[in-house]
This record gives structure tokens, sequence and C-alpha cells, in this order.
């Protein structure tokens, strides 16, 4: 009557997963080839909302893989080049071991080789998909393109990885897409808007790598397998976009002008042209030359009331990226050879400078130190020996600056052995409550336009400042302890009353108490707000502690910050007080 | 294969070597049969193609080698590769090989011969020379007797000459010819030839055992094998072995195995260099929506986040780390860290390190994105101030209490048990210093101090307004005092009542409750009756209308824990046989014939006139500690020491139907207020909390509670805060006793 009776995890979220050892038989490859092909065809391993369920009543920890995913797997032409490759080491091991050396010979001429286009193809349906993962695989080929060719990887690699970035960046030139550039203790970071993404990209100093052990080469040389695929593709796609020659190729003009005598002291001929482009100093070539680009204007659409108020917005915005592009327009730059010189030439042309460097730095300088219409020099060290009177010697983190706070900074607090000002990270959106460093309310006070007060009166501005948002904070910080203030107050008083009603039959003359309406009414709703607290539910409750513990604890945090400048700055003024005296 | 190859090295040496050794006549048939070697050695790789044909050629060569026939036409094929003077040279070895032997023959016959054609040995060759005769080298005796000695090359028959010398012609040609000596009888054309000085002279050189040739040095300086110097090739100069010029089985075998394997297309030609891996193209140049997006449940992975202020290699002073976070940062487990790196702050850029995890964390990177599980985790994105629910106001449900109006002092004791008259005016209060106080509400003035001799565990007004007493519990006594507080009519009613008879008990049993009248001193206290248990009582409660008085003894063990008394006719019983737990507090039903006994964990009503239990209320909680029956009788609450106060609905279920986890510590009392919607709770965190419990009528709506107030005043002494906690029987307050001696009333 009932039928069979049902079994366990034969059905529902028990058969929607596959452990990875199952997965891994079902495709039949080894664990490192099972590994590539994930890596390669972006499968992950599921946390399963209900683990016991899918765990079929057991609790051991075990990675889940989606069952659908790995039938996804069964069906890519990529396994039976893995199998092939197998059995390709498997017979040059064995041709090996006889030293057959014809047979070694012929095996490698036919070592299987496999191509990811479709694969590219497959994850990243959309042009814009793709875009949006190039993040980390910038990140990566930045990383191989410093490697050096010694073991870690295949100097092929490292030369693609070289190429692809170059291209990029030459890119990110052409289109003049660079938004943020943020130098950090880890690299530097930049950020770049291309086709409406933001894509942000990490690239270590120009330093040898320590080599650790720990890490699996592997792993990372199969990622970035993929990612010079992708790299590349979309490099292509872009360059086509802004109708560039790709692979790319320096404007004739500039082409000619690099040609010097002594070209060949930099590089083999093979490398030169690489070199070159990777100097970042000229133009690319394109396939239809225009002079200027045409500058795509919005078309005005009557609108009205709150479109009308979004697309003032807009144009606003517009209006100030398109100052932003240009902001180092007109600008000449030359580069001290201790400075970083591809980051800061890379940030320069982005934002339509001119810049040049000395000619034993590196390959494609267009002008020398000598030049009298250079307005700026970027040095780093102490002091220059001959300094022309008609630039500005500057350290190289106003470049940083000005692009971050979108104007061109005075350069005062960055000349030659002066003390920096703090590098502030661009990312860092401060919502209300957040702390907020005082340079940068200084910062946002200048994009505002306001000129900043002359210089001695400058630093009591500044401390100003800094008392005034103490201030506010100490009255958030109020809002917050209200509660427990006005119970405190709250028993306070009654302890007093009771205490007065029972130490002596004695009426003294009452005071009138002067209660203020509205710091009763707050407290009345303070209590009402705690009372109501108190009826929650058990859950709701939870929720409800958690918010707050987190609201507080970002409060608290803020104020920590805020004592800590506080405190340092206190130090910093007595340090000053003692010298003048 | 291999050897192959080698010998065909070897035959490209080869000519330039044999140049030199021609000369050397007695070499001669030696480098012959090496040619012929080197030859057959070549032909494999000649005919290549079609090794079938390798058995016969090898026969046929094998056979051949004592060929002068067949000799003669190899050397003809590789003289042709050779130049001209080379050939010429062969020729005249072929020649005098065969002369050689005739010469001797002949001088020793001396018989002199023609000269014939003596210019033929500049420029004939020796191919001419044997087409003469085509017999081939048989003995010219088996032509003897025929006219012709053979053929030649059309076929035709070569003829003896016509004349044949015989022993005269012969002398005479001796005698006659000066050249006799030197002419040689060729038998295969049965001519007569004529030598010429140089192979007079050559015949003669050989016989004395020297070389052939004239320019021979016999005596050139010796080559030495063995020197101090270190070879690269091997001393031993041994020709090789005679295997390895034959082509190998195996090697035939593998051959045709490669050809085979090539025909079925198992070995693949090498493969054309394919260099699209590294091009690109416009891959998305169809972006069409065949690849259909992935799965709904495909999570794509997070994106780094990104770099804060503290990142920075140039900070402000307050994201560095003080010493106590260095600390605290060096303490923490790494995973724990809530950042990966340590702040820190360098003058210039130029003064920046590489940052020494910077592979590492790329490569976790990648490990979480090939191997971390994801989960879809649903962020709560909710204002925390929509979570709290919405309650009517508590201004719009007064009056409550709200204000602390009195204080009651005098006890020394933690005051363990208030009670309020009936009529509201008077307050009774029983401490832990031995005394019950009588205090007068509105002023907070003491009335009366009665000593009792012990700490008074219960007080309980006799809710009857018609007369005036008060039950007192007392070590294991229970007193019931007249306080005289009221009209003379009601304190005479009152005596009447205690006054009754007293009836006798069916057995002197030492587990009934013995009532005794006071006498003396405490009678003028106001003490009229006491009820000795046999147990110390820890509660008593009266019941509505007044008769009767309900005792609790807690024991554990026993089922003697309640007497149930009744006053006007001085009788006690124990309604129950059995002991279902150790009783907490019980209660009477204010209307209706129910008993409520709350033992630990749960409250069972029973009906006392069909005498079985009703109900049995499950509370949820560990230990209960005290219970209230709301005036309709519908509605019970039950505080508990786990901080809990649970509101049952009886009609609902036997589950409480709100759990109100307002207190920190133990509930020690709870209280409903006899004509307000209020119900109050004390804990021993020292707090009152009023709240507002609406009752309908309607069986369909559940009651409202919203807490209203929460009342403080009491200190905490001995972690004990509000003992107890009660209502006025008609105004809304509430007085609370405390376990810092003090009564509070809160207005």
């Amino acid at each position: 009557m009932g039928g069979l009776p049902k079994k366990k995890f034969e059905r529902g979220s028990a058969t929607n997963y596959i452990t990875r050892n199952r997965a891994r038989k079902k495709l039949m490859l080894s664990l490192p080839d099972f590994r590539r092909l994930c890596i390669l065809k972006g499968i992950y391993p599921h946390e399963p909302k209900h683990k016991k369920k899918v765990n079929k009543g057991s609790t051991a920890p075990r990675t889940f893989y989606l069952l659908k995913d790995i039938r996804f797997l069964l069906h890519e032409p990529i396994v039976s080049k893995f199998r092939e490759y197998k059995i390709f080491v498997r017979k040059l091991k064995r041709a090996y071991g006889k030293t057959e050396w014809s047979d070694v010979e012929r095996l490698k001429d036919n070592k299987p080789t496999y191509k990811l286009d479709h694969i590219v193809k497959e994850r990243y349906p959309t042009f814009i998909d793709a875009l949006r993962d190039i993040d980390d695989a910038l990140c990566m080929c930045f990383l191989f393109s410093t490697f050096a060719r010694t073991g870690k990887c295949h100097v092929q690699t490292i030369q693609l990885c070289r190429r692809l970035t170059v291209e990029w960046m030459n890119y990110v030139v052409a289109s003049r897409a660079l938004r943020k550039v943020f130098l950090s203790i880890k690299g530097i970071y930049y950020q770049a808007e291309v086709m409406g993404q933001l894509i942000t990209w990490l690239v270590p100093y120009q330093f040898s790598h320590d080599h650790p052990t720990d890490v699996d080469y592997r792993v990372m040389a199969t990622f970035t397998e993929l990612y010079t695929t992708l790299l590349g593709f979309v490099n292509f796609r872009l360059y086509h976009s802004l109708n560039l020659v790709y692979p790319p190729k320096l404007d004739s003009k500039a082409e000619s002008e690099l040609k010097e005598e002594h070209e060949d002291d930099y590089a083999m001929n093979s490398e030169s042209y690489l070199e070159k482009l990777s100097a970042l100093s000229s133009s690319l070539a394109r396939v239809v030359s225009t002079d200027e680009e045409e500058e795509a204007k919005l078309d005005e659409f009557p609108a009205e009331g709150e479109d009308m108020e979004q697309m003032e917005a807009i144009e606003k915005e517009q209006k100030q990226l398109e100052t932003q592009k240009k902001l180092f327009e007109g600008l000449k730059f030359f580069l001290n050879r201790e400075v970083p010189r591809e980051s800061l030439a890379f940030t320069i042309r982005c934002f339509g400078g001119r810049v040049s460097w000395d000619k034993s730095v590196c390959i494609g300088s267009t002008y020398d130190m000598t030049d009298e219409t250079i307005t700026h020099q970027i040095v780093d060290r102490p002091n220059v020996d001959k300094q022309y009177i008609n630039r500005d010697y500057i350290q190289p983190q106003w470049v940083y600056d000005c692009v971050n706070a979108k104007i061109l900074l005075p350069v005062e607090d960055y000349f030659l052995g002066v003390t920096l000002p703090p590098h502030l990270s661009p990312f860092v959106e401060e919502k209300e409550g957040d702390y907020v460093p005082p340079e940068k309310l200084k910062i946002m006070a200048l994009q505002r336009g306001e000129k900043p007060a002359q210089e001695q009166w400058h630093d009591d501005d500044e401390d100003e400042e800094d008392e005034e948002d103490e201030d506010e904070e100490e009255e958030e910080d109020n809002d917050d302890d209200e509660e427990e203030a006005e119970e405190e107050n709250l028993k306070q008083m009654e302890e007093q009353r009771s205490q007065g009603k029972s130490l002596q039959v004695k009426v003294t003359p009452g005071k009138v108490k002067a209660d203020n309406p509205a710091r009763l009414k707050e407290e009345e709703m303070a209590e009402e707000k705690r009372l109501a607290i108190m009826m929650m539910k058990k859950k709701e409750k939870y929720l409800y502690d958690k918010i707050m513990f987190g609201k507080k604890r970002k409060i608290r945090e803020a104020n920590k910050l805020a004592a800590k400048r506080k405190a340092h700055d206190d130090a910093e003024k007595g340090k000053k007080k003692k010298a003048r005296k | 294969m291999e050897g192959n190859r080698e010998n065909v090295q070897i035959i490209e040496k080869r000519p330039g070597m044999k140049k030199k050794e021609k000369t050397d006549k007695k070499r001669s048939l030696e480098d012959e049969q090496e040619d012929q070697l080197i030859d057959f050695n070549k032909k494999p790789v000649n005919k290549d193609e079609d090794d079938e044909d390798l058995s016969d050629s090898e026969d046929s060569i094998y056979s051949g080698l004592e060929d002068s026939g067949s000799d003669s036409e190899e050397d003809e094929e590789e003289g042709s590769d050779d130049d001209g003077g080379d050939v010429d040279d062969n020729a005249e070895d072929q020649s005098l090989e065969a002369e050689v032997k005739k010469i001797e023959e002949e001088e020793e016959e001396s018989e002199e011969k023609e000269v014939k054609r003596e210019d033929e040995y500049q420029h004939d060759s020796s191919d001419e020379e044997d087409i003469r005769n085509t017999v081939g080298n048989i003995p010219m005796e088996w032509y003897k007797d025929f006219p012709h000695i053979g053929y030649d090359l059309d076929g035709k028959k070569i003829y003896k000459p016509i004349r044949n010398k015989d022993e005269l012609d012969e002398f005479l040609d001796k005698m006659e010819n000066p050249d006799y000596w030197r002419t040689v009888h060729d038998k295969m054309t049965a001519s007569d030839i004529v030598l010429s000085d140089e192979q007079v002279d050559l015949v003669n050189r050989l016989q004395r055992g020297q070389f052939g040739d004239v320019n021979f040095n016999e005596y050139e300086p010796t080559v030495e094998f063995f020197s101090k110097d270190v070879m690269i090739h091997p001393v031993t100069n041994r020709p090789a072995h005679k295997r390895s010029f034959i082509p190998s089985l195996t090697e035939k075998e593998k051959v045709s195995k490669l050809v085979h394997a090539i025909k079925m297309g198992w070995i693949k030609p090498r493969r054309v260099e394919d260099d699209s891996k590294g091009r690109y193209y416009d891959l998305w140049a169809s972006e069409d929506s065949s690849i259909s997006a992935k799965h709904k449940m495909h999570l794509p992975a997070p994106k780094i986040p990104l770099p804060g202020h503290e990142e920075s290699y140039n900070p402000p002073p307050e994201y560095l780390f003080t010493e106590e976070e260095q600390s605290l940062w060096d303490q923490q487990d790494p995973i724990d860290r809530k950042l990966t790196f340590i702040p820190k702050k360098f003058d210039s850029l130029r003064q920046v390190p590489a940052f020494s995890r910077f592979i590492h964390e790329r490569f976790e990177r990648c490990l979480d994105l090939y191997l971390c599980p994801r989960q879809r985790k649903m962020r709560v994105n909710v204002n925390a101030e929509d979570l709290i629910p919405k309650l009517p106001k508590p201004k719009d449900l007064q009056p409550f209490p709200t204000t602390q109006s009195l204080v009651y002092r005098g006890h020394s004791g933690l005051v363990r048990s208030i009670s309020v008259s009936p009529s509201g005016q008077w307050l009774a209060s029983g401490s832990d210093d031995g005394s019950v106080r009588l205090w007068e509400v509105c002023t907070s003035r003491c009335m009366k101090t009665i000593q009792v001799g012990g700490s008074v565990k219960s007080i309980a007004w006799n809710p009857n307004s018609s007369v005036c007493l008060l039950a007192v519990a007392v070590n294991s006594e229970v007193l019931i005092l007249s306080p005289a507080l009221a009209d003379r009519q009601v304190v005479s009613s009152s005596e009447r009542l205690l006054a009754a008879p007293q009836e006798e008990g069916p057995s002197e049993e030492s587990d009934t409750a013995v009532w005794s009248e006071a006498e003396g001193e405490e009678l003028n206290q106001g003490i009229r009756l006491k009820i000795q248990h046999p147990k110390p009582v820890h509660q008593v409660t009266w019941h509505a209308k007044g008769n009767y008085l309900a005792s609790v003894m807690p024991d554990h063990s026993s089922h003697l824990q309640v007497f149930v008394h009744q006053v006007s006719r001085r009788r006690s019983q124990n309604p129950f046989r059995k002991s279902k737990g150790l009783v907490q507090c019980v209660s009477f039903h204010p209307i209706r014939p129910y008993f409520f006994v709350a033992t630990q964990r749960s409250v069972r009503i029973y009906n006392l006139v069909k005498q079985e239990m009703t109900k049995k209320l499950q509370a949820n909680s560990k230990w209960i500690s005290s219970i209230a029956i709301h005036s309709g009788g519908d509605h019970v609450i039950c505080g508990s020491y786990d901080c809990r106060l649970s509101w049952f609905d009886l009609d609902l279920s036997t589950k409480p139907y709100k759990m109100l986890r307002h207190h920190k510590k133990a509930v020690r009392s709870v209280a409903y207020h006899k004509g307000y919607p209020l119900f109050a709770s004390a804990s021993d965190d020292g707090s009152v909390i009023v709240c507002h419990g609406t009752v309908y009528n309607d069986l369909l709506q559940n009651p409202l509670i919203v807490p209203v107030k929460v009342l403080r005043g009491h200190a905490i002494t001995h972690n004990l805060g509000v003992l107890d906690v009660t209502f006025h029987p008609t105004q809304p307050w509430v007085f609370s006793s405390g376990a810092d001696a003090t009564i509070r009333l809160f207005t």
C-alpha cells in the first residue's frame, strides 16, 4: 500500500553534492590534474546548508562540489588532453629509460598542448564579465612579470606576462583610465575605470623576490596560464575598442624619435621593442589616425524634477572626470634615477603629463635634464647639487597625492628634504561616524576650493579642526552613553530621595528643581525604548545586540584613533615648544 | 638504422683512402674485397624501399666474391663514381692479376708469342678485354676438341687460330723471335701477348719479393701505436666485425614495425609547429547568449578588500601601532589578527623595502579561489530600530507605580515577607530579626512590633475583610495573630472565629498539626493560636473566604508537605498521599475550589471538591520560586530562580503563553494586582519590574503584556535584592521588601 520505504540520502540535497574524492574518481583524474581542471574551469567547492544531510549523516569534515559542476566537467575536451599528456609523460619516461634518444626527440616534438580559448569564452560569456574578473589576472601577471628568469616557472610565461602587462599599461595610458593610485607597504595599488568597471591591481615594488618554500608554484602557474590567456584576449578587445593596433606598435613619429644611435646598449634586438613599449613614453599607433579624440557628449534630454537633479549630478561628475583626466596636461616632468620610473611614468602619462628621464636609466627618454621647459623634477634624495630655478623639485608622493585628490596640490609640502604629509588611501570612503584623519579633511577643503590659511596660522587651524572633530565625536559618544547616564541619574535621584526621607523626620524648605522638559522627554523616550527591548523575541534580541555591538565597536575604534591622534599632536606640540625655548 | 648511418659515413671516407692503397698490388685483392663490402653496405641505403630483396643480393654478393667477373662489375660501378684516372688503374689491376699467373707458366715453357695491340693496354678498360670471351672462368681444356674457344658478346663463336703452333714452330719462334721471352699465351683468347718492359719489370720485382710499385717506400717512419699520449680512438685497429655489416634482423623487424605503425597512424609524423597559442583574436566578437550564464548556484568570488590608510607607506600617525598593540599583535594567532601586517612609516619612497609576504598573499588568494568552499551568507541588512517591537506607550497604560514614595524602616534583618490588609490601610511584615511589624501604609509608621522568637518565613493577611487576622510562619509553627487594628466589630468577629472549639482529631499522630492557644505574654501581643507542624513551615496562604489556611513544609522525601487548616473548626488535614516533588508554594483559586501546588518544575492544579488533579502546568524553568494567580482565576504567573517569569493562560495550554526574561537574577516573588491589569516581579538584582497585563474576556484574544516600569531602590545585600512584592488591594501601588531591611512603597 505504502510503496517502497523511502531510503535516506537518496533525494534532496544529498544528491546535489559530491565529495572531492568521488568527483575525482568520476572524472578519472589524478589529484593534480583535478586541481588544474578546477582552476582552469573555475570550479570551486560549495558549503552545503545542511552539512550532515549531505554528508550522509556523518560529521566528518569533507569538501563538497556541486554534482552539476562535476557533470559539467565531464564533457570538457581538456580532460582528454590531460590524459594524453599523462600518456606522453609515460612514453617519454620509458624512452629515457631505454635511452632511445630518437624516440625521445620524436615524442618531444609531438608533446600534446592545449588551448584555453574556449574556456575563457565559456567562463566569461561577455566581455564585461571578463573585465569584472580581471583584477586577479592583473595582479598575478604583474607579479610573474617581476620574477627572475630562473627556475620558478617557464621563461616564456614570464616574458608573456611582461608583454601583456606592458600592453595593459599602454592601454590605460592611451585611454586615460587610471583613477587612483596608492603607495602601500605591499606594493602600488592602481585603480582604473575601464568600460565602467573599476579594476584594481597591485604591483610589487621592483625588487628581486625571496621565493618562499611553502608556496606551490604549480598552482600559481596554472592560474597564470589561464590569466595570460584571458588578459591577452581582453587586451586585444580593448585595443580594438580604441582603434589601436594590436599587438601594440609605437607611433611612427615616436618611433623615429626614439631611434637613437646607442639603443643597442639596452637590450637585444628582439627585446628592444618591448622595452620601448614598456618605457611608456610615447603614444601608440592607431588603425585610424585621428588627431583629437571626439569627446562623447551626453545628449541633452528634457528632464524634470528628480531626473533633472540626477542629470545635473551626472554632468557634474563627468566634468570633474574630464578635468581629472587632464590633470598633468602641460606639465613636463623629469625623473631622477632613484625614483620608481615605471610607476611614475605610467601615472604621469595617464594624466596627460610629459615625462622623461636620464638616458642611461632606461630606453625611451625624450628630453634631457637640461631642458629649460621642465616644470617639475621628481627627486627622492635629501638634496640636489645643481638646481634649476624655473622648476620645482618635488618628492614622488606629490604625483600620487595629486592623482588621488584630483587637483594639483601645493608643492610646498613636498619639497626636497621636507617631512612629507601622510599618504592616505584613496579607497577609503568615510561614512558617518567613521574616523576621518585631519589630512583628509584638509584635502577635502582644498577640493572644495577653500584656500588654506597662511602658513603661520596653519597649525592652529589644524588644531581647531581637530578639536571640532573630537567634540563631534564626543557628542556621538554622549548619544550612545545617554541611556546609561540617564539610568545613573535616575538612580542617584531615587537614592537621594529615599535617603532624604529616612534620615530625619524633618521638613526642610524644598528647592524648586528646574527640570528640563526636553531632557525629561528624552529620558522618557529612552526608557520606553529600553522597556520595548525587554519585550523582544530572543532571536531578534540576539540580532539587535549584535548590531548594536558592531556599532559600538566602530565608535570605539574611531574614538581610539582620535585619541591616539590627539596624543600624538600634543606630543608634537610639546616638542615644538621646547625647541622654541 | 644506426648501423646504416655509420656505414654511410664510412663510405664517404673511403674514396680518399682508396687511391693510396691501389698502388699496393699485394693488397689489391683485399682492397677489392673491401670495396666490395663497402658497396654492399651501400646497397641497403639505396634499396631502403624494398627490404625483401636484401636476401637475394646477399647471396649474389657472396658468390661473387670469388668471381672475378662480377667483381669487376662491381668495380665498374664504383669506378664510374670515381674520376677517370681511377678507372684506368682498376683496369690495369684486373688484367695484371690474370697475367701474373700466366707469366709464371709461360716462363717455364719459355714459349714466345706474338705481341698484339700493345697500345690497347693504354686506353682499354678491363671491360673490353673481358667481353672478348664470355665463357667465364672455366678450364679451357673443355674447349680442346672444339674449333672455337668461346663466344663473344654477340654470341658468335671465337675461333681458334687456324694454324696451331706445333713443337717446331715453337722452337723456331724461340730461336728467331727476340721477344719470345716476354710473350705470354692467353688461353682464353688463344692468343699470344707480348709483355711490355714495365710489365716485365713488375714481374721481376715480384719474383724478387719486392713491392710491385716502384715508388713505394718500404722504409717509411713508423707510426707508434703505443705512445704516452692518450688517444681518443682505441688502440686496436681491429676491423669491424662482419656482423656489423650485415643488416640485423632485429633492426629489420623494428623498421617493419615502424612502417606498420606509421601506416596505421600510431606514430604521428612530426607535428607542424602550431603558433596559434600565443595569438589573440576578438574572442567576444559574437556575444551570443547560446552559452548560457552560469547556473544559479554560481557564486562569484569576492574581490580582495581594498586597502585602508594603515597600509600606506606613510600613514597618519594614529594608524601606527603603539607598543601595546604591537605586543598584542605579536601574541595573537595569525588567524585572529585584524591586520595581516604591521603598519610602518617610511620617510620617503626610496626607503620602502619589498613586502616579504607578497607571493604568500597572492598564493593564498589562489588557494581561496579554487579551494575555499563558498557559501551564500545572507547579510541581515536591517535597521536596528526596526527590530524593536512596537508596543503601546507606557503612558497610555497608566496608572501604574512609577516612583518610590515611602520607605518603611525599622527591621534589622532582611524582610522575608510582607502582606497588606484587605482594607489597604495596614501592612504587615515579617523579618529574619524575629519580629513581625505592622505599619500604617500612608504614614509609614510602625504601629506594632510583635516578637515571635524566630525568623519569619511567611506572613499572610486574612483576605476576608470581616475579620482581621494574620497568619505568620515561624520555624515549625504557624501563628494566628489578631492585630486588633480595625473596628471593634471586626475584631470581635475575628475573636469569635478563633474561639471555636477544637474538634478532636482521629488520632494523635506525630505527623499531624497540633493546635494550641497562646498564653501569657504572647496573648498580650495578639497571638491567638499556634499550629505546631512536624517540620519547618515555609509558606502560609489564606483561602479567599478566610476560613481555610494552607501551609507548606518543603521536604523532598515525604508526602507530608502541605497542610490545609480550617480555622473555624481548628482542624488540619494533609490532602496528598504521595509526594510529587519538592513543593515550593501553594495557592488557592480566588473563586473556584481549586488548589495550586507549585513543585520545582511544574504547577499542579487540584480540584478540591472532586479531589483530583485537573491540570499540570509545565513551567519550562528549572526551579519555581513563587506563583501568583490572577483575580479572574484563568491566568497564573510563575517566577523562577533562573530569572524567568512565565505567564500561563489556563484556557490556552499547559505550556507558558509567554516567558519573560527581564531580570538578571533569580526572581524571588511575583504578584498580581487585584483590580488593575498589573503584575510585578521582584528579583535578586534589586529591581521590581511592573508589567501591564491586560486579560480579555474574549477567549480568542491573547493577553497583552507590556513592561511599564522598572523600579529600583533596594540595595543588594548578601547577594539578595528584593525578597517579596505585593500590590495594594485597591490603589496601583506596589510594596516591596528587600534584604536591606527596608520595605518600600512605589506609587
